[in-house]
C-alpha cells in the first residue's frame, strides 16, 4: 500500500493519529482524577502523582533500551525486590551502612544486567526466555536471603529518596526527592537514547540486527549495554519503592509487564526499531493515572483487576494499529 | 461460533458465582467470641499461655508414659514473620522442657498440603514419636492425615484446625471475630458518629480474615459508624506496604482528614500511618497488631491506638500440652481456648522495645525464655 493510498483511506484517523494516543489518554485520566480528588490540581497533588509514578517511569525508560533493540527484560520486577530486600538485610537499621548497601545493590544489578546481556549475545538464548529465567532466579535469591519474609529495616537516610519532600520551593512549592531522581534519570537516558551514537545504534540493531552486524555495528556490545541500563533502572526504582513504603517481599511483582505495557502505550515498537523516552514517560504516567482512577472510583478489587486488564489490552491494540497506519 | 461459546461460558460463570460465594458471617460464633472476651481466664496468673477460657478438661490417663519423651511436630510452614516468631518460641519451650523431652523432631511443610500429609505419615511410621503436634496448613486437606495419625499416637493441633475431633485437644486463641471486635470497638469508642473510617484488609476469602471483618462490620453498624468503601467490603491491600500507603493517600486526597483506620492485620499498619504523616494530616484512631514496628510508632507518635493480637505464645502452649498429655495430666479440651489479650495504652510499655526486630510479634510470652532476646533476632 502506498503512503498516499493509506492517507486517503484513513484521512480523519490519520489526523487523530498525529496526537500521540498516550498523551490524549493521559489527559483524559488526569481530568478524571481532578474531578475525583479536590486538591489534585495543586502543586501538592501533582507532585504526589509524579512521586507515585516515578518508579514505574524509571523502569519503563530502562525497558525502552532493551525493547528498542528487539529484546525483552522480564527480570526487572525481581531485581526491584532484590534491591529492596537486599538493602534492608544489609543495612539492618544501621544508617552508617546505607551508602555501602546502595553501592552493593547497584553492583548486583550491574552483574545481573551484564550476565543477561552476555547470555543473550553469546549463547543466543532469546531474551524473553533468558530474562524469564533471571526473574525466577533473582526472586529465588531474594526470598532465600530473607528467609521468605521481610526482614531488616530501612533507616531514614535510605528512605529519604522515596519519602522526603522539600517544602518552600519557588513556583512549584513542594518537590519530592523521588521526582528529582526521576528527572535526573530520565534526562540521562534521553541524552543516551536520542543524543548519542549508542542510541542510534540501539535502534538500528532493533530494526535489523543482521544488517547492523554486516554494517560493522558491534551488536553484542550494544545489547549488553541495553541490559545494563535496564538493570540499573530497576535498582533505582527499587531504591525509590523501598523508600516510599519500606521493605516488602513482593514489592517488585508485576513491574516487568507494567513497564512493557507503558512502552507500548508510549509508542515503543515491540521487537525493536522505534521508541522515544518522552513517549515512554507519558505511557508510564498514563498507567499510573489509570491505576489511581480505578482506585479512586472504588471498584471492588477483582473487578478492578479485570477492568485494568481489559483497558490495557485495548490501549495496546490501539497503539499497535496506529503504528501500522503510520508505516 | 467462538463468540457464542464465550457468551455461554460467561453466562455460566455469572450463574455459578453466587454458589461459590461463601458466607463467613456466623452471628452465633460472633456472640460466643464476644462473651469469651469478657470471661476471666482460669490458670496460672501472668502466664496466659497456660490459661484457658471456660471449657472442660480432657482426661489423658490412657496416654500416660514413662519419660523422657519423643515429641514430633509437623509445621505448616514458616512463610511469614508471625510463624517465624512462633516457631522460635516453640523451640525455646522445648529447651525449657529438656528434662522431659529427650528428642524433638520437626518437619517444615513449606506451606504445601501434600508435603505436610507425607510429613505426618513419615513421622507416624517412623516410630520415633510418642506424640504428634500439628499446625495444619489447610483445614480440609489435612483432616484425613490427622485422623490417620490419631489411630496410632496422641495428636495435638493448634492455630488452624481440622474437621476432626480426634486430637486430644485443639489449641487456639479466641479467634477471628474477637480480633475484629477489639479493634472496631476501640475505634468506635474514639470516633464520633459520622466520623470517617476506612477498613484495610489483606485479601478476601480467608476464613480468619473474613471473620475479623465480619465482626468489625457488626460493631460499626451497631455504633452507627459508616465505613468508607464499606459497601464493597473495605479495601484490599494484599498485605503490601506500598499499596496500603497509596490507598490511604488516595482516601486522604479525596476525603481530607480521616478519623479512623481499622485493619484486619497489622503488618502494614505503619505504612498507613506514614500516609497520614506524608500528607501532613493528624493521625487517625487506628488498630494494628502486636508487631514491634507498630508498637514503636504508637509510642513515638503518641497514637490513639490498640493492638488486638493473635498470640504467638500458642506455639509454647502446644509443647506444654504435649508433655502434660504424656504425663497423664488433664488438659483443657477438646478445644483449649487461650486468652487473647490486647495491647492497650496502659500496657504498651510492657511490650514495646526498640531492640527487637520490627516484625517481631510482642505477644510471644517469650520474655523469660532461654536465649531471649538474641534468639528472636536481636544482635548482641
Amino acid at each position: 500500500m502506498t503512503a498516499i493510498g493509506s492517507a486517503a483511506r484513513f484521512a480523519p484517523v490519520r489526523l487523530l493519529g498525529r496526537i500521540h494516543p498516550s498523551y490524549a489518554a493521559l489527559l483524559v485520566l488526569l481530568i478524571a482524577i481532578a474531578f475525583l480528588t479536590p486538591n489534585f490540581l495543586s502543586p501538592l497533588g501533582v507532585m504526589a502523582f509524579l512521586r507515585r509514578g516515578a518508579s514505574l517511569a524509571i523502569v519503563s525508560v530502562g525497558q525502552l533500551f532493551v525493547l528498542s533493540m528487539g529484546g525483552f527484560d522480564l527480570s526487572v520486577g525481581s531485581l526491584i525486590t532484590l534491591a529492596v530486600m537486599g538493602s534492608a538485610l544489609m543495612i539492618n537499621n544501621d544508617p552508617a551502612l546505607t551508602w555501602h548497601a546502595i553501592a552493593l545493590v547497584y553492583l548486583m544489578g550491574i552483574g545481573s544486567g551484564l550476565f543477561l546481556g552476555l547470555v543473550v549475545s553469546y549463547l543466543k538464548v532469546p531474551s524473553i526466555i533468558a530474562s524469564l529465567g533471571a526473574l525466577l532466579s533473582i526472586k529465588g535469591v531474594a526470598l532465600a536471603w530473607s528467609g521468605g519474609s521481610p526482614q531488616g529495616y530501612l533507616p531514614d537516610n535510605f528512605r529519604q529518596f522515596g519519602r522526603v519532600t522539600y517544602h518552600d520551593v519557588p513556583i512549584i512549592q513542594v518537590l519530592p526527592m523521588s521526582v528529582v531522581v526521576l528527572a535526573v534519570f530520565v534526562a540521562i537516558c534521553a541524552w543516551l537514547f536520542h543524543g548519542t551514537t549508542f542510541g542510534r545504534l540501539a535502534l538500528i540493531v532493533g530494526d535489523n540486527p543482521r544488517a547492523a552486524d554486516l554494517a560493522g555495528v558491534r551488536v553484542r556490545l550494544v545489547r549488553i549495554v541495553g541490559f545494563l541500563v535496564s538493570a540499573v533502572s530497576a535498582v533505582t526504582a527499587g531504591i525509590l519503592l523501598g523508600g516510599f513504603a519500606g521493605p516488602a517481599q513482593d514489592v517488585g511483582d508485576g513491574f516487568e509487564l507494567q513497564a512493557i505495557a507503558a512502552n507500548v502505550l508510549g509508542g515503543t515498537q515491540l521487537l525493536g526499531g522505534r521508541g522515544s523516552v518522552a513517549g515512554v514517560v507519558a505511557g508510564s504516567l498514563t498507567l499510573t493515572a489509570l491505576f489511581t482512577v480505578l482506585n479512586l472510583i472504588g471498584l471492588p478489587k477483582p473487578l478492578r483487576d479485570a477492568v485494568q486488564g481489559g483497558i490495557l489490552i485495548a490501549a495496546v491494540a490501539y497503539s499497535v494499529r496506529r503504528q501500522g497506519w503510520e508505516k | 461460533m467462538l463468540a457464542r461459546l464465550a457468551l455461554a461460558v460467561a453466562a455460566s460463570i455469572l450463574v455459578a458465582a453466587p454458589a461459590f460465594a461463601q458466607s463467613f458471617d456466623d452471628p452465633k460464633e460472633f456472640q460466643h467470641q464476644r462473651d469469651l472476651l469478657k470471661m476471666t481466664p482460669e490458670g496460672p496468673a501472668g502466664k496466659p499461655w497456660e490459661q484457658h477460657l471456660g471449657g472442660g478438661m480432657v482426661d489423658t490417663g490412657k496416654y500416660k508414659k514413662a519419660g523422657p519423651y519423643k515429641v514430633c511436630f509437623s509445621n505448616a510452614g514458616v512463610g511469614n514473620p508471625w510463624r517465624v516468631v512462633g516457631w522460635t518460641t516453640m523451640q525455646a519451650e522445648v529447651d525449657l522442657e529438656k528434662a522431659d523431652i529427650a528428642k524433638f523432631t520437626s518437619a517444615d511443610a513449606e506451606g504445601k498440603d501434600d508435603k505436610q500429609i507425607s510429613d505426618i505419615k513419615d513421622m507416624v511410621a517412623s516410630g520415633n514419636c510418642d506424640i504428634l503436634v500439628v499446625s495444619p496448613n489447610t483445614t480440609a486437606a489435612l483432616t484425613p492425615a490427622v485422623e490417620e495419625a490419631c489411630k496410632k499416637i496422641p495428636v495435638i493441633t493448634f492455630d488452624r484446625g481440622t474437621n476432626s475431633n480426634c486430637p486430644v485437644t485443639h489449641i487456639l486463641p479466641i479467634g477471628g471475630y474477637a480480633f475484629g471486635i477489639v479493634g472496631a470497638e476501640f475505634i468506635a469508642a474514639h470516633v464520633s458518629k459520622g466520623g470517617k473510617v476506612i477498613a484495610l484488609r489483606i485479601l478476601p476469602g480467608v476464613d480468619v480474615l473474613e471473620t475479623r471483618w465480619a465482626a468489625a462490620k457488626h460493631i460499626f453498624e451497631e455504633k452507627g459508624i459508616k465505613v468508607l468503601g464499606g459497601e464493597h467490603n473495605g479495601d484490599f491491600t494484599d498485605g503490601d506496604r506500598a499499596k496500603t500507603k497509596s490507598i490511604v493517600a488516595d482516601y486522604l486526597a479525596k476525603n481530607g482528614q480521616l478519623d479512623g483506620v481499622w485493619m484486619d492485620a497489622g503488618a502494614t499498619a505503619t505504612a498507613a500511618i506514614e500516609a497520614f504523616e506524608d500528607a501532613g494530616m493528624k493521625y487517625p484512631v487506628i488498630n494494628g497488631e502486636d508487631q514491634q514496628d507498630f508498637l514503636q510508632a504508637w509510642k513515638k507518635d503518641k497514637l490513639t491506638a490498640i493492638a488486638p493480637t493473635y498470640p504467638t505464645y500458642q506455639w509454647r502452649t502446644a509443647i506444654i500440652a504435649a508433655v502434660k498429655v504424656l504425663k497423664g495430666e488433664a488438659v483443657p479440651g477438646p478445644i483449649w481456648e487461650l486468652p487473647d489479650p490486647a495491647i492497650t495504652q496502659d500496657n504498651l510499655d510492657k511490650y514495646v522495645s526498640d531492640k527487637l526486630p520490627p516484625l517481631h510479634y510482642a505477644m510471644c510470652g517469650c520474655e523469660g525464655m532461654p536465649g531471649y532476646p538474641e534468639r528472636w533476632g536481636v544482635k548482641k
